[in-house]
């Protein structure tokens, strides 16, 4: 057998060590206590309600029985009972589970419709029908909650066996003739073992604190028997007498929860190492110069535009050191391929780099905004348009588009609703959405990804901004559909002399729209380019030539001609 | 053994009539009128499985209703009360039409009928229910969105492990434990609140606070994970990149979407507090519904112990359902969900 290594760290963390120190005393108590206590634990004496005394350290109760003796005895009834319980739980869910994963279709669907109601009712009212029906004892209490704990385990598993059958692993052993027996023994049973363990044992918790319950309130284990959850009932009678008496009981429950509860965190955050992710402070760095005098006409300047990204103290530098300038008007395209820092630029210029980079420059200016200081809210949305890659998440599901196409238009530049509302019809038929009106209705997912995307120029459109920033707005595109997306850059400059800094991995679309280009690699730039240069491939750059044999060629009688592989050996 | 290609031969028809039925109804009706179908047959099972409660104890039912030491008399009445002296099936009919009629029968205990005695405990429990749970919203939420702000990024890395320390500690504390503290401290040390009993306004302090402190770390640590996930999302930067202010594009981009979760969540956890009210009305003599269940378990007062468990279980339900109602009028790609 392989031992798959999912992660490097320890599963021996801090919270793991004391959850299963605390869990091991429990045990340890459990089974010695009642060798040596039983006595001082059960026993009448005259004792009565003793207070605190090196003899009895939580004193005595009314029938002058040792109270910590006899937290200590009931340690293990406890322990008992739960541990049963959830092996009841875990027996009857695994075998409910598969075997409604087993049933066809219609009936599976049907039990887990069934199993989801079951889950959302609470489990002590279900141990109580149970309790109702068995009166009241341990055994009861046993079966009450293992009966109680199994739909939602049931559920997980067939859940669970779902997910492996449809994992590519299962379709492939399967696929290749794999038996029944050892599909399940090699790849099904593995596949589930993990979270099934790590639910076993937060159902142990849980189970531990419902039985206490149950015999809390008198339902589960009945005098003389005594575990935790009844002597804490018991206390409660005392507690303005001796409240010492309700010490030990709670302390234990408590020890008892949390080490079954660090256990099982321990193992979930194992499982699933994303969850403990370490990331580091950072703070942009904004140690430049004053925005210098230089009197040209650039519309956005940029000099020696560095990012670093801050992690575990030490800063990785992902943009060393760029140079550019925008025209008013003028469209620049950078391009480069994933990772190679275009974007990190792109959003650098915006100011709106992520949390955990520092950004740095000599300069860096939009339409005279200083954007490592902080410029007004207003002139900078007003300036600065934005088009995302994805537009199938750049709006809030939660909203219909016409609020969020008018957010700058009634936050910013002071528009009524029926103002805004009126631009934006406007601007969205200029770009060619059909009924502009109703589509203000609609959500972000009843319209298509061009739709939503022209939609997005639309409200850049409507405010008119000296600048616009567009980070691969056509990858997640159709061709036909990137086409009219195209255009409408175009005709935005065309129109309104907005600035645009398109950016893009495809060489190609940058040639069609760019005045002029820049090729990143490694968060450098190492070439600029006319359209001209590129159509005609004179290129100096290995890296840029590259990315033109990337691009799909349509030779003269060889049909389309994919040449990735020659390109990188020139 | 034949190798089984991916395409499973059923899913191509039942995809086809999926989308012919999607088509052809509106999708409120469709979702409500499948929703309601789960209603009416958890109904069904809830009715016959409080049915089954008396004719399923061990031996002579009769016997062991009325308890240990009962006279000959008193288990003959005990038969005729629950109507064990007819056949089953009668039985179950009268039964059913008891539940529709809302006539259960009369409560061994107290005389009155169990509707009255029921009716008389509800507002009790609905009290504490409704008011734990808008704590639990007003603090939880708060406390989670914000802890999310503060650590965004990873900064602020002691507040993370401060809040995670605190909040599943106390999470793990059972609510009887809680109570009994609750008590000692504020009851019989300080003073300040009655330890059981309902007659005060103060009354209702202690037993709230017991039901909703564990639910309220639950939902602040949900809606602190879901928080953070939504501020990494796309349409929040989005909103950061229209120079929204930070108050603007927390409550209109990143609470919203929020609402999901924690309005499913909240529903869950109110329906998980019936279970908690049993518990803390017991130990603070709260005469809620909670209480009235144990009472009746304990002194086999089977007719209450029906009706109880058939109303919590109804609550518990109908909770499901009014969630999802909810969460389809907030996102309508809910409507779906569930469909296939």
């Amino acid at each position: 057998m392989s031992k798959t290594q999912h992660s490097t760290r320890s599963i021996w963390r801090p919270g793991m060590v004391i959850g299963v120190v605390l869990m091991a005393l429990l045990v340890l108590t459990a089974i010695i206590a009642p060798l040596f206590l039983t006595d001082a634990a059960n026993e009448l004496s005259e004792n009565r309600a003793l207070a605190p005394s090196s003899e009895h350290l939580l004193g005595t109760n009314d029938f002058g029985q040792d109270n910590l003796a006899r937290v200590l005895v009931a340690t293990r009834l406890t322990l008992v009972m739960t541990v049963l319980a959830t092996l009841l739980s875990v027996a009857g869910g695994l075998v409910a589970g598969v075997a409604i994963w087993l049933a066809p279709a219609k009936v599976r669907q049907w039990c887990l419709r069934l199993l989801e109601t079951a889950v959302a009712y609470p489990t002590l009212i279900t141990a109580l029908v149970i309790a109702a029906i068995l009166l009241p004892g341990a055994g009861t209490a046993v079966i009450a909650l293992g009966v109680a704990g199994m739909p939602g385990f049931a559920r997980v598993t067939a859940n669970l066996a779902q997910q492996v059958t449809n994992s590519e692993y299962f379709t492939t052993a399967k696929f290749l003739g794999v038996g029944p027996l050892r599909l399940a023994t090699r790849h099904m049973i593995p596949g589930m073992a993990e979270p099934l363990l790590i639910l076993s044992t937060t159902l142990f918790s849980s189970t531990l604190m419902e039985i206490s319950a149950l015999s809390f309130v008198g339902l589960g284990v009945q005098p003389p028997q005594y575990d935790l959850g009844s002597l804490l009932n018991d206390s409660l009678d005392a507690l303005y007498t001796q409240p010492i008496e309700a010490l030990g009981p709670a302390v234990m429950i408590i020890l008892a929860a949390v080490g079954a509860m660090l256990i099982g965190d321990a193992l979930a955050a194992h499982a699933n190492p994303r969850t403990g992710r370490a990331w580091r402070r950072s703070r942009r760095g904004a140690k430049s110069a004053p925005a210098n005098a230089q009197t040209d006409t650039a519309l956005v300047r940029v000099e020696d535009l560095r990012v670093n990204y801050l992690s575990q103290g030490q800063p990785t530098e992902l943009v060393h050191g760029i140079d550019l300038h925008i025209q008013p008007g003028e469209i620049l395209g950078i391009v480069g391929e994933s990772g190679s820092g275009k974007s990190l630029t792109a959003m650098s210029i915006a100011g709106l780099a992520a949390d955990d980079l520092s950004v740095q420059a000599r300069a860096l200016t939009v339409a005279q905004l200083d954007m490592l200081g902080s410029p007004p809210a207003a002139r900078l949305a007003q300036q600065i348009g934005i088009v995302y890659q994805d537009p199938g998440s750049t709006f809030t599901p939660s909203r219909t588009m016409g609020p969020q196409l008018t957010e700058v238009l009634r936050t910013h530049q002071g528009a009524s609703r029926a103002q805004a509302r009126e631009a934006i019809i406007q601007a969205l038929g200029k770009v060619g959405i059909t009924r502009p009106a109703a589509r203000l209705r609609q959500y972000p997912h009843e319209l298509s990804g061009g739709m939503r995307q022209r939609a997005m120029i639309a409200s850049t459109l409507a405010t008119g901004p000296a600048l616009l920033i567009a980070d691969e707005p056509t990858t997640a595109l159709d061709v036909t559909v990137q086409i009219e997306v195209l255009r409408q850059f175009r005709r935005l400059r065309e129109e309104y002399g907005t600035a645009i800094l398109f950016i893009s991995h495809d060489i190609g679309v940058v040639q069609e729209l760019c005045d002029r280009v820049l090729v990143m690699r490694k968060g450098s730039i190492v070439e600029e380019l006319s359209p001209q240069q590129i159509s005609s491939r004179q290129v100096s750059h290995p890296y840029t030539r590259q990315l033109l044999d990337a691009v799909p060629v349509l030779r003269t009688g060889s049909g389309l001609v994919l040449n990735e592989e020659e390109g990188i050996r020139t | 053994m034949t190798t089984v290609g991916v395409t499973d031969p059923q899913l191509e028809p039942r995809r086809t009539r999926a989308s012919l039925r999607q088509r052809t109804s509106h999708p409120w009706s469709a979702f409500l009128l499948r929703r309601l179908g789960g209603l009416v047959l958890s109904f069904v099972i809830l009715v016959i499985v409080t049915f089954l409660i008396v004719p399923l104890l061990p031996g002579d039912p009769a016997v062991v209703a009325a308890g240990d030491g009962a006279t000959v008399e008193q288990i003959e009445s005990t038969r005729t009360a629950l109507g064990l002296d007819q056949p089953f099936l009668a039985q179950f009919w009268q039964y059913v039409v008891g539940v529709f009629t809302l006539d259960m029968g009369d409560s061994f205990a107290s005389g009155t009928t169990v509707t009255a005695a029921i009716l008389a405990r509800l507002p009790f429990t609905a009290e504490i229910a409704l008011l734990a749970i808008s704590c639990m919203l007003v603090i939880g939420v708060p406390l989670g969105m914000g802890t999310a702000l503060l650590t965004r990024g990873g900064r602020r890395a002691w507040a993370d492990h401060l809040f995670n320390g605190i909040t599943s500690f106390i999470f793990a504390v059972p609510n009887y434990v809680l109570a009994t503290l609750l008590i000692f401290v504020f009851a019989i040390r300080l003073g300040w609140f009655p330890a059981s009993g309902a007659a005060t306004l103060g009354s209702l302090v202690l037993p709230t606070a017991a039901v909703m402190i564990g639910p309220t770390c639950v939902i602040a640590r949900i809606v602190r994970r879901e928080a953070a996930g939504i501020l990494e999302q796309d349409y929040v930067r989005t909103a950061r990149g229209w120079r929204l202010s930070t108050w603007h594009v927390n409550s209109r981009y990143v609470l919203p979407n929020l609402l999901t979760t924690t309005l499913t969540l909240a529903g869950l956890l109110l329906a998980g507090m019936l279970g908690g009210t049993v518990v803390v009305e017991t130990v603070f003599g709260w005469p809620g519904v909670g209480k009235g269940i144990v009472d009746a378990i304990i002194s086999r007062d089977y007719p209450m112990i029906r009706a109880t468990i058939l109303l919590l279980g109804m609550l518990a339900t109908v909770l499901v359902l009014v969630v999802d109602i909810i969460l389809a009028l907030i996102d309508p790609r809910n409507l779906k969900a569930g469909a296939e």
